[in-house]
C-alpha cells in the first residue's frame, strides 16, 4: 500500500482541484480523502508536498521501434523515457519491422512489454497489411490480442475507398481509427512546411493544404460511416477548423496536437535535422490556432509523436534525414512553459489534455477514484531543471529541446501502484518515500 | 570608401544573405586586383604557395569546379579533387565521413558543391577549416552572386538602385537567391518573372528592407526599363513538376532580340551558364553586344581568387609574396 500525502490533486474528469490524500492498494486506487481522514498505518508514504497529483498521463502517439529498429529504441528504453516524462501508458504505432498488422506481432509487443516495460504499452494495429494501403489487416484478431486503435501512421490510409472500409469495419468493432492525414502527392519530396522560410532556405516545402485536404476527405468519410475518427498530430489551422465544425455537426471525431507544434514554428528550422518531423513545423499563425484549439476543447489530447532515430540516421544533410524527434521527457515541461506559465490555458485543462482527454479517445475513464487503476503522475509546476538529450533514457538523442531550461516537470510516475520513476530507491533517498 | 571601415573576418562563405552591403562591397573591391591579373600574360602568383584547397563536388559541375581550380592554381595553391562520380559517396559513405576523410588530408579550405540545400552550412558546423559554398541545392551560390555583381558594376558603373529582371525558374535557383539577397542590399528593384509555379509569392519577402521585389508573369512587362536581365538556365529536369512544355516556355519566356528592345537600350544580359540556346535565350541575344556571358566567366576566377585569398588565412598570417594591391589592403584590415 502506498499513501500519497500533502499533494494537490487535480482530477479533470471530476473537476477536482483540492488537497487530498490518495491510498493505492496494489493495482487499484483504494481511497481518496481529505488530509488526515485516511488511516493506513502499514502503508508506505509518498510526500507530495508542493506537488500536483494527477491521473496517470496517456500518450496516444509514440514509436517504440520494437520489433525491428532496436538501434533507435526498444520497448524497455522507450517506456523508461515515457515514465520519466510522467506517462503511465503509451500507445505505440504499428510502423515497426515487421509492421504490427497481425495478432502475432501484437502479442509479441505485449509479451515484451510484460517483461521490460516501465509503463503500460497499448499497441495500435495497422489498418492495412504492411500499412501498404492495399488489403485490410486482420483487425478483429488484433483487437482480440489487445490493440486499442487502428492506424497506418507514418502515412494516411492510402485511398478514400480503403479509408472508408477501415472506418466501416472499425465502427462495427468499436475501435477508434487514428488517421495521419496527408495528401502524399502534395507533400511529395517536401522536407518542411512551405512558406517564406522554406523559400529562403531552398528546402522543398509542403503546403498546409497537404494536411487539410486529407482531413477534409477523412471528415466526410467519418460522416459517411459514423466511425470514431481521431486525427493524429494536427498542425494546420485549416485542419482544426474542419475538426471543430465536424464536432459541431455531432460527428465522433477528435484530434491531438504535439508539444513541438505548439512550441516551435517553421522559422526555427535552420538546416538542423532535429527540427525535421512530419507533419513539419508550421507557421506562426498555425501555432496560434493550435493553442486556441487546445484551449477551446477542439483538441482532445497532447500526444508526443515520440519518434527516436539513432544519430547515424539523423546526422546527415537535412534532405536525407528521416522525419521525427523524441518527445516523452519534454512534453509536460513544454506544456507548462507554453500553455500554463503564459496564462493561455488553465492548469486543469492542460492536465485534461494528458489524462481524461486521451482517455476519452480510447473510450476509457481516467480519474482518481476508488477502484480506478493505481496510475498517477506527480509533477512540479516550478522546479527548475534542464533537459539534456545526452542523459535521456531513450536510446536516441534527436531532440530540438536539448539543453533547454524548464520551470516544472515530472517528479514521480506511478504505474499499477508502483513508483516507476524515479526508482523506488531514489524516491526514498530523496525523502519522498 | 565605406568598405574600409568594415571588420573583415570571414571564416566561411556560406551565403550572401547574412552579409551587409559593406561586407559585400568589400568582397567586390577585393576581387578587383584579381581581375587585373586575368589580363596579364603571366597569371600565376605564389600568394598561396604551400596551401591546399579541397574541391569537394558532390554534384556534377564543370564550370564552377574548373573556375575554383583555376583560381587556386593562379594563386599558387594545390588542390585535391573529389567528384561525385568517382567518390565513395556512391558506395554509401555519409557526407560527414567523406568530409572527415578529406579533412584528415589537411587541406586549408574546403570548397563544397552539393545537391542538398544547407549542405555547406552542415559541413561548416562540423569542420574548423574555412568552407566555401560553391552551390548548395536550391539555396545559394554566393560566388556566382558576387561575380554577377562584379560584372554589373563593371558595365554599369554601379550596383546601386538598378532595375534588375530575373527570368526563369526562380524557385529552384540558387543563383537567383544569391542575386536577390545581394542586389536587394544595394537598393535595386528586382523583378522576378516566370511561370507562376516557379515564382511563388514567398519570394517577394526575401529582399532587404531597402530593396524591392515584385513578381510579374508577363515578360514584356518584366523587361520594361530593365538595366540588367539575368536569364536563368531552364533545368530540363525541372520541367517535370508540374510538367511544363518546353515549347510553352519558349513561347512565353524566351529572351529574344525583339523582347530585349523593351529593356533600356544599354541594358545588359547575364546568364550563369551553361546556356540552353534556343530555350531560355535566343542565339542572337546570347552572342549580341549586350551579353556579358563570357565576362562573367572571367570575373568568376577573379572573385574566387579573392575568396580563397581572404579565407585561407593568408591575409592574416603571411606577407612574403603579396598579391598586388589586394594584399596590402586586407592586411591592414586585420588590425
Amino acid at each position: 500500500m502506498l499513501l500519497i500525502k500533502n499533494g494537490r490533486v487535480l482530477d479533470p474528469a471530476r473537476r477536482t482541484d483540492a488537497a487530498l490524500e490518495v491510498l493505492l492498494d496494489g493495482e487499484r486506487i483504494a481511497e481518496v480523502a481529505p488530509p488526515g481522514k485516511l488511516s493506513a498505518p502499514d502503508a508506505e508514504v509518498f510526500d507530495a508536498a508542493g506537488l500536483i497529483v494527477a491521473p496517470g498521463f496517456i500518450d496516444l502517439h509514440a514509436h517504440l521501434r520494437e520489433p525491428g529498429q532496436e538501434s533507435s529504441e526498444s520497448i524497455e528504453t522507450g517506456t523508461r523515457a515515457a515514465a520519466r516524462g510522467g506517462f503511465t501508458a503509451v500507445c505505440c504505432m504499428p510502423n515497426t519491422n515487421p509492421v504490427n498488422d497481425s495478432a502475432s506481432v501484437t502479442r509479441f509487443i505485449l509479451d515484451r512489454a510484460k517483461g521490460a516495460a516501465s509503463v503500460h504499452v497499448w499497441p495500435i494495429g495497422a489498418a492495412s497489411v504492411g500499412s501498404k494501403g492495399e488489403a485490410l489487416a486482420e483487425i478483429a484478431a488484433m483487437k482480440q490480442a489487445g490493440v486499442v486503435a487502428i492506424s497506418d501512421d507514418g502515412k494516411p490510409i492510402a485511398t478514400a475507398r480503403l479509408a472508408r472500409q477501415v472506418m466501416e469495419y472499425c465502427r462495427s468493432l468499436d475501435l477508434p481509427v487514428i488517421e495521419h492525414s496527408e495528401d502524399v502527392s502534395l507533400a511529395a519530396g517536401a522536407v518542411m512546411r512551405e512558406g517564406v522560410t522554406s523559400t529562403r532556405l531552398g528546402l522543398a516545402g509542403m503546403p498546409a493544404a497537404a494536411e487539410s485536404v486529407c482531413v477534409a476527405r477523412d471528415v466526410q468519410l467519418a460522416e459517411l460511416t459514423g466511425a470514431r475518427l481521431h486525427f493524429a498530430h494536427l498542425s494546420a489551422k485549416a485542419s482544426l477548423e474542419q475538426v471543430r465544425s465536424a464536432k459541431q455537426r455531432g460527428l465522433r471525431v477528435s484530434c491531438e496536437v504535439t508539444p513541438h507544434h505548439f512550441t516551435l514554428i517553421d522559422e526555427d528550422v535552420q538546416y538542423d535535422s532535429r527540427y525535421k518531423m512530419n507533419p513539419p513545423l508550421a507557421s506562426r499563425e498555425d501555432r496560434e490556432a493550435l493553442i486556441a484549439g487546445l484551449a477551446d476543447g477542439t483538441v482532445e489530447a497532447i500526444a508526443t509523436d515520440h519518434a527516436p532515430h539513432e544519430p547515424a540516421l539523423k546526422n546527415v544533410e537535412f534532405d536525407r534525414a528521416p522525419f521525427g524527434i523524441t518527445g516523452f521527457e519534454t512534453a509536460l515541461a513544454l506544456a507548462l512553459e507554453q500553455l500554463v506559465h503564459t496564462g493561455r490555458l488553465p492548469l486543469l485543462r492542460v492536465v485534461e489534455l494528458f489524462t481524461s482527454g486521451p482517455g476519452r479517445v480510447l473510450g476509457l475513464e481516467r480519474t482518481i477514484a476508488p477502484g480506478q487503476p493505481a496510475d498517477l503522475t506527480i509533477f512540479s509546476l516550478d522546479r527548475p531543471w534542464t533537459f539534456r538529450a545526452s542523459e535521456s533514457a531513450s536510446k536516441s538523442r534527436n531532440s530540438p529541446f536539448d539543453r533547454r531550461a524548464f520551470q516544472g516537470g515530472p517528479v514521480a510516475t506511478m504505474v499499477s501502484g508502483k513508483v516507476v520513476y524515479p526508482s523506488q530507491a531514489a524516491a526514498r533517498q530523496g525523502g519522498r518515500l | 570608401m565605406p568598405s574600409e571601415n568594415v571588420t573583415h573576418r570571414f571564416h566561411d562563405l556560406l551565403a550572401l544573405e547574412p552579409l551587409s552591403a559593406d561586407e559585400l562591397r568589400f568582397l567586390l573591391d577585393q576581387s578587383k586586383p584579381f581581375q587585373e591579373i586575368q589580363r596579364h600574360p603571366l597569371k600565376k602568383l605564389a600568394t598561396l604557395r604551400g596551401k591546399t584547397i579541397a574541391l569537394a563536388f558532390f554534384e556534377n559541375s564543370t564550370r564552377t569546379r574548373i573556375s575554383f581550380g583555376t583560381a587556386a592554381s593562379r594563386l599558387g595553391a594545390d588542390t585535391m579533387n573529389l567528384q561525385a562520380e568517382s567518390s565513395s559517396v556512391k558506395k554509401g559513405e555519409s557526407l560527414l565521413d567523406t568530409v572527415d576523410t578529406l579533412n584528415a588530408m589537411k587541406p586549408d579550405c574546403l570548397v563544397i558543391r552539393h545537391a542538398a540545400s544547407g549542405a555547406a552550412d552542415f559541413v561548416a558546423r562540423h569542420l574548423d577549416i574555412p568552407v566555401i559554398n560553391a552551390g548548395d541545392g536550391t539555396h545559394e551560390h554566393p560566388s556566382q552572386g558576387l561575380l554577377d555583381a562584379l560584372t554589373i558594376r563593371d558595365r554599369k558603373g554601379t550596383i546601386e538602385n538598378l532595375n534588375i529582371t530575373i527570368l526563369g525558374d526562380i524557385q529552384h535557383s540558387r543563383v537567383a537567391r544569391s542575386n536577390i539577397h545581394l542586389l536587394g542590399k544595394f537598393g535595386c528593384r528586382v523583378t522576378l518573372c516566370g511561370p507562376a509555379m516557379w515564382v511563388p509569392r514567398e519570394l517577394e519577402q526575401l529582399g532587404a528592407p531597402n530593396g524591392s521585389i515584385r513578381r510579374v508573369f508577363q515578360i514584356d512587362e518584366a523587361l520594361d526599363a530593365a538595366d540588367v536581365i539575368l536569364v536563368l538556365r531552364v533545368q530540363t529536369e525541372r520541367l517535370h513538376e508540374p510538367a511544363l512544355s518546353a515549347n510553352d516556355y519558349v513561347l512565353l519566356y524566351q529572351l529574344n532580340a525583339e523582347r530585349l528592345r523593351r529593356a533600356k537600350s544599354d541594358a545588359i544580359v547575364l546568364h550563369p551558364g551553361p546556356m540552353n540556346r534556343g530555350v531560355e535565350i535566343s542565339p542572337e541575344v546570347a552572342d549580341g553586344p549586350q551579353s556579358c556571358v563570357l565576362e562573367q566567366v572571367t570575373n568568376g576566377i577573379a572573385v574566387r581568387m579573392a575568396l580563397l585569398f581572404l579565407l585561407t588565412g593568408s591575409a592574416a598570417e603571411q606577407s612574403e609574396q603579396p598579391a598586388p594591391e589586394a594584399q596590402a589592403k586586407s592586411v591592414s584590415k586585420q588590425h
